[in-house]
């Protein structure tokens, strides 16, 4: 393989705000990708976000983003960059046309250049018959496309997006899933923060598993399976209903003993052998629940 | 932070946005200030009616009952009161900065621009452009109907331009600080609040009754608040009449209030990350 920049290289980065500590010690290198920063609110996400596009100067420790560094270098790293905060950060009094026309004035188009790269990102979102109405009458899912559209006005080799889905209702969540594959196939990196783990696993090669500013495990979905491991036994009656539910270390020594001591119990049953769910595997990586996948 | 072995940059031939410099982003920021404004109907209806009642209220509801010497009556007062409407009027129009100020920030748009190519403060001078266009048209419809209701002046026209111009140094003044005020406010709805302070201030000053009608323990305040110059300054110049020292001190208050709150601006912008 050859050797490319790391998109985000981070070493030794710490955080704090007073006296509490956000992020603690944070080693992580990755490629050019999708990649999805999970975890539970007040986890750090987007103090990790902020840190890597420029908006706050790291305490500790080093951040380099496409090879650039996150203090340093930030006004070279501004051009390649693009950020989608936690809430729609577009104009309401404004059009959808006229909040891309702006947008890509300031990062140095010229106004035709602007308007031409802002019609064909409103019609790659499905947005056109939109694009003259003011914001402020757009749905929350509109609002989210055009927010993600403005950040790529200028090409950017990375885009961040903090927490992409929250608050839109399952079909508009599905519609900006394909639209965040769409970058990646046109070579444009995403780096996203997600406290959903269907969204992880659907979005992303790599994840990494935040918790109380330490990133607590790190890799595909599959990989953060195994590392959990196991396998669990389900028994099930006639009609479906669950019984019994049993958790192996997903050995065959270990599958087959409890299988047998079940079988003493309940010679009936339906039996399943599951592998772990993502939900399993953040309770057992952070020792909580999660808030929840939307679904 | 520490030393690092340098790595080769990102493929050098890969599209890298220019980014832009203060006078664009100047230009393209007061476009979209000024257009969030007139496009606001409700704030434009007030900033337009507000300085008609006003007007109105005073010269015919007051303007009879309060005596500011001269023995004009209706007419003195109308002269008298002038400047004061055009600086309540103004104080309403500024306060909406803070509003659309404060908005930026608790929407996060003023994170997205802070990791944008730009000088990013352009943002707030594009709200201070919009501010100044929308208590011009204020000013503006004060002499109006001023004039309309009897207003007549022997003044220079060099006397009426010094007059308007001390008047918008004020109203830049007032415009800054409630930028600063948006940018510390926790919401836009407690950023709103700040503008009724100066919808009040002027009524101890000046303004609209002589400070030597108002009880002894007012007086100072009324006498010596920032109002009050300014005021006289500009009523002095409208009527033709000698304003003394009055517009310096004018001057030198507007000038130590933008030179405090410019400083804080950049104290403050900085450090603001909506969370």
């Amino acid at each position: 393989m050859p050797y490319t920049t790391p998109l985000v290289d981070i070493d030794g980065l710490s955080q704090s705000f007073g006296d509490r500590r956000v992020l603690r010690d944070l080693r992580v290198s990755l490629p050019p990708g999708i990649h999805a920063l999970l975890g539970p609110n007040g986890a750090g996400k987007t103090t990790l976000i902020n840190i890597l596009s420029t908006l706050i100067r790291p305490d500790a420790g080093r951040a380099r983003v496409l090879g650039l560094d996150v203090h340093a270098d930030r006004a070279r790293l501004r051009r390649k960059i693009a950020l989608t905060g936690q809430y729609a950060a577009v104009d309401e009094a404004l059009s959808g046309m006229e909040n891309l026309d702006m947008m890509g004035q300031l990062f140095g188009l010229s106004r035709s250049a602007a308007r031409r790269r802002g019609g064909l990102l409103l019609d790659q979102f499905g947005l056109t018959a939109s694009k003259s109405a003011k914001v402020s009458t757009y749905s929350g899912g509109m609002r989210r496309k055009l927010d993600i559209a403005v950040s790529l006005i200028a090409e950017p080799e990375l885009i961040f997006l903090d927490e992409p889905t929250t608050g839109l209702d399952t079909r508009s969540r599905q519609a900006l899933w394909d639209e965040i594959h769409r970058l990646a196939d046109h070579g444009t990196s995403v780096f996203l923060t997600t406290q959903y783990l269907d969204e992880a696993e659907a979005l992303a090669e790599q994840i990494l598993v935040l918790d109380d500013g330490r990133i607590v495990a790190e890799g595909t979905a599959d990989e953060l399976k195994e590392l959990v491991g196991g396998a669990t036994i389900q028994l099930h009656d006639g009609s479906g209903h669950l019984r019994a539910e049993h958790a192996t270390d997903g050995s065959a020594a270990d599958v087959s003993r409890t299988l047998a001591e079940l079988a003493a119990q309940y010679p009936d049953l339906a039996v399943t052998v599951r592998k772990p769910s993502m939900d399993e595997v953040f309770l057992q990586l952070t020792g909580q629940p999660t808030e929840g996948a939307a679904s | 932070m520490t030393a690092t072995a340098t790595r080769p940059a990102t493929d050098p031939a890969a599209p890298v946005t220019a980014g832009t410099g203060f006078l664009t982003s100047l230009r393209v920021f007061s476009v979209r200030s000024l257009k969030k404004s007139f496009r606001d109907g409700e704030s434009m209806l007030m900033a337009i009616l507000l300085p008609v009642l006003l007007m109105l209220i005073f010269t015919f509801i007051m303007g009879g009952a309060i005596d500011v010497g001269g023995g004009g009556g209706r007419e003195a007062y109308l002269a008298y009161v002038m400047p004061a409407v055009v600086l309540t009027a103004a104080g309403f129009g500024a306060s909406y900065t803070a509003v659309v100020v404060s908005q930026d920030v608790a929407t996060g748009f003023m994170n997205r621009l802070r990791t944008m190519p730009f000088p990013s403060v352009t943002v707030l001078l594009g709200h201070t452009v919009s501010s100044m266009a929308r208590n011009l048209i204020a000013t503006a419809v004060v002499f109006l109907v001023g004039f309309a209701v009897g207003f007549r002046t022997e003044a220079t026209v060099g006397q009426l331009l010094a007059a308007v111009g001390l008047i918008l140094l004020w109203i830049l003044a007032i415009t800054v600080i409630f930028a600063l005020l948006g940018l510390v406010a926790g919401s836009p709805e407690s950023a709103n609040g700040y503008g009724f302070i100066l919808l009040f201030l002027p009524y101890v000053s000046s303004g609209f009754a002589p400070v030597d009608t108002m009880p002894g323990w007012l007086q100072p305040f009324a006498e010596h608040q920032p109002m009050t110059p300014v005021i006289d300054a500009a009523r002095a110049l409208m009527n033709g009449q000698d304003p003394g020292a009055d517009p310096w001190v004018a001057v030198a208050w507007c000038l130590g209030f933008m030179a405090i709150a410019i400083w804080l601006i950049a104290v403050v912008f900085p450090r603001k990350t909506a969370r």
